[in-house]
C-alpha cells in the first residue's frame, strides 16, 4: 500500500470530521420556528398606569398576593405602589409600606410628620414588571430558565431555575425577587393564566379607579394601545435600554 | 497502533459520549431555541404550559350576583359600585364549594385604605370623603354604623 495515499485518507477523514463539527451546532430553522422567532403577531401585551387615577388603596397589591400565591406576610410582592410626597424644600419623601399591601391608612411618611401646608405634590406609582422587550434579566439567565413568551411576557421556568439570583440583580427595576417557597427566581408574570384565558390581570381587576389597564398592543382598536399611541406616557428608566412595555400616564421626573 | 498517547484520548471521547447520553436524557426535548432568538427565547415550552394552568382565584363581580342579588343590588346603587366584592371578602376561588364562605373582614383598616383623610390635594385621594381615624368614632367598627355595600349617608339607619 503507498503510505501516502494512506496518509492522505487520514488526512482527509480527519479534516472532514473538523469540520463538520462546528456544522452540527448551527442549526436549520424550519419556517415554523422562523415564524416564531419574529413573534407572535396577534397578541402584545402592554400595561398602562394612570398615577393620576391612583389613590393608594393597595387593593392591587392583595389581590396580586392572593391571585399568585406569593406568601402573603413575606416582605416580597410581584407589585407595590409608591408614595411620593414632594415638599417646599424641594425634597421627595417616598415610602411603601409593606409594599402599599395595606393602602396608605397615615399621613406619616417612615414616622415622619409632614406638616400638609409644606407638601407641594403627593402622588402614588403603582409598579410592577415592565415585561422590556429587551429583558436584561433574561440575558443573564445561565440555565434558560427565563425568557420572554411570543406575546412579549417573561417568565421564569420554575423547574429549571437554578436559584443564582443573577436575573435579580439585573433587573434595573427590582422587580425580581427570591420565592420564599419555591426557592427560585420570582416575578410578575402578567398573570399569565388570565390574560391566556381573556380575563384581565389581578391588579387590574382590584383596581376600583381603573388606575391600571393591560391590552393587546397589535390591536389598534385596544384602549390600551390607543392610549399609548395617542396620550404623553412615559416609560421607567428609558436610558437602559430595556424597552418597557409598562407606560405611565403622569409620569414625574422624580420616579425612578 | 499501540501507544500509550491513545489512552487518554479514548478517556476523553467516553467523557463526551457520557455527557451527551447524561445531556440527551436530562434536557427535556422541548427545550431550545423556542422564542424571538437565543438571548430572549432559549426554554423549556412546557414552562408556558404551566404557568398558563395556574389556578384563577379571583372570580369577579358578576359570578356573585346569581347568589348575593341583594348585595350586588345594593352595591350598584351605591357610590362603592367601583369596588370589586373580593377586594373586600377575598377571592372566591371555588366559593361557596371550597370555601363554603368567604371572609367577612369588619376591620376599621379595610375602610381606611381609601376613607383615611390624607392632605394630598392634587390627587384623586382628594375626591374621596376622608375621615381622619383618630376623630371619627375611634375603636368602633365602621361597618357599626355604615352599611359597606350601601353607604350612602342619606340612607343611614
Ligand atoms: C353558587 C352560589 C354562590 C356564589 C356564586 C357566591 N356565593 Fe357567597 N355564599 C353562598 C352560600 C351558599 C353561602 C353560605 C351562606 C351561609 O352559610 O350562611 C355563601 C356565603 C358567603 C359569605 C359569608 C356570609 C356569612 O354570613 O358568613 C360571603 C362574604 C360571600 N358568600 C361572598 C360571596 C362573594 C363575594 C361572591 C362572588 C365572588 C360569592 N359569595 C359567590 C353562595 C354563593
Ligand atoms: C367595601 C367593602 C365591601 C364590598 C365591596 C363588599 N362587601 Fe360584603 N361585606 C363587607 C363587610 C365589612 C361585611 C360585614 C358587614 C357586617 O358585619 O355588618 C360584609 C358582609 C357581606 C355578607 C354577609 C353578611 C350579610 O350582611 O349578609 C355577604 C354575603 C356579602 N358581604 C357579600 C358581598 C357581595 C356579593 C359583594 C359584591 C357585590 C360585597 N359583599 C361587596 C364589605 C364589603
Ligand atoms: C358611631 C357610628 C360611626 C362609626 C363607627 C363610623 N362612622 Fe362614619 N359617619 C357617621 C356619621 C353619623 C356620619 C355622617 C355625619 C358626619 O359627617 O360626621 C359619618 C360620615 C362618614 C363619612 C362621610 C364624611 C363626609 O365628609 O362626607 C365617611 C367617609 C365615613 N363616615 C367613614 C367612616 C369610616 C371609614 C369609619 C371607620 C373607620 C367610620 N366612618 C366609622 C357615623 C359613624
Ligand atoms: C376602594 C376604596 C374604598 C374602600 C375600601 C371603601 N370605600 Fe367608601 N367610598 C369610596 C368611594 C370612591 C366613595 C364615593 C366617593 C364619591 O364619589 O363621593 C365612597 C363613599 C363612602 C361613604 C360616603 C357615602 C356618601 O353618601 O357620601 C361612606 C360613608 C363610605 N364610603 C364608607 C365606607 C366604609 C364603611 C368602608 C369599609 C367597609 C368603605 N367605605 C370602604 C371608596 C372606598
Amino acid at each position: 500500500m503507498n503510505p501516502s495515499r494512506r496518509k492522505f485518507v487520514k488526512t482527509a477523514l480527519a479534516g472532514g470530521l473538523a469540520a463538520a463539527l462546528p456544522l452540527s451546532a448551527l442549526k436549520m430553522l424550519s419556517p415554523a420556528e422562523a415564524h416564531a422567532s419574529i413573534g407572535n403577531d396577534k397578541v402584545r401585551w402592554a400595561f398602562v398606569v394612570d398615577t393620576e387615577k391612583c389613590v393608594g388603596c393597595g387593593l392591587c397589591v392583595k389581590a396580586c398576593k392572593l391571585e399568585n400565591e406569593v406568601p402573603y406576610d413575606a416582605p416580597v410582592t410581584r407589585t407595590w405602589v409608591e408614595r411620593y410626597v414632594i415638599t417646599r424644600d424641594g425634597k421627595s419623601h417616598i415610602d411603601t409600606p409593606k409594599g402599599g399591601r395595606d393602602g396608605f391608612t397615615s399621613p406619616k411618611i417612615r414616622d415622619e410628620v409632614i406638616p400638609a401646608d409644606e407638601i407641594t405634590q403627593a402622588f402614588f406609582v403603582p409598579k410592577l414588571c415592565n415585561q422590556c422587550s429587551n429583558p436584561a434579566c433574561v440575558q443573564v439567565c445561565p440555565v434558560g430558565a427565563t425568557f420572554q413568551t411570543d406575546d412579549g411576557v417573561v417568565l421564569v421556568d420554575r423547574s429549571w431555575c437554578i436559584g443564582c439570583g443573577y436575573c435579580i440583580m439585573a433587573c434595573p427595576y427590582g422587580v425580581r425577587f427570591f420565592h420564599p417557597v419555591y426557592k427560585t427566581a420570582e416575578k410578575c408574570t402578567f398573570c399569565y393564566h388570565r390574560i391566556s384565558k381573556g380575563l384581565k390581570t389581578a391588579c387590574v381587576q382590584a383596581c376600583p379607579f381603573g388606575a391600571r389597564q393591560i391590552g393587546n398592543l397589535k390591536d389598534p382598536s385596544d384602549p390600551v394601545t390607543k392610549i399609548i399611541m395617542t396620550q404623553r406616557v412615559a416609560v421607567l428608566k428609558s436610558e437602559y435600554g430595556t424597552k418597557p412595555q409598562v407606560y405611565y400616564i403622569g409620569f414625574d421626573e422624580r420616579v425612578r | 497502533m499501540k501507544n500509550h498517547a491513545w489512552r487518554p484520548f479514548l478517556v476523553a471521547g467516553g467523557a463526551v459520549a457520557l455527557l451527551l447520553t447524561v445531556r440527551a436524557n436530562v434536557v427535556p426535548s422541548d427545550f431550545g431555541v423556542n422564542g424571538r432568538n437565543f438571548t430572549y427565547g432559549f426554554y423549556r415550552k412546557g414552562a408556558i404550559a404551566y404557568w398558563k394552568a395556574v389556578k384563577v382565584k379571583y372570580r369577579g363581580r358578576e359570578y356573585c350576583q346569581d347568589c348575593h342579588e341583594d348585595k350586588e343590588k345594593a352595591i350598584m346603587a351605591s357610590p362603592h359600585k367601583i369596588i370589586q366584592c373580593e377586594n373586600c371578602h377575598g377571592p372566591a376561588i371555588d366559593h361557596p364549594d371550597n370555601p363554603p364562605k368567604l371572609t367577612i373582614d369588619r376591620s376599621r383598616g379595610l375602610c381606611l385604605r381609601c376613607h383615611a383623610l390624607l392632605p394630598y390635594p392634587g390627587t384623586n385621594r382628594a375626591s374621596i370623603p376622608g375621615i381622619d381615624p383618630d376623630e371619627h368614632n375611634p375603636r368602633q367598627a365602621c361597618v357599626d354604623c355604615h352599611n359597606p355595600h350601601h353607604p350612602n349617608l342619606e340612607d343611614m339607619k
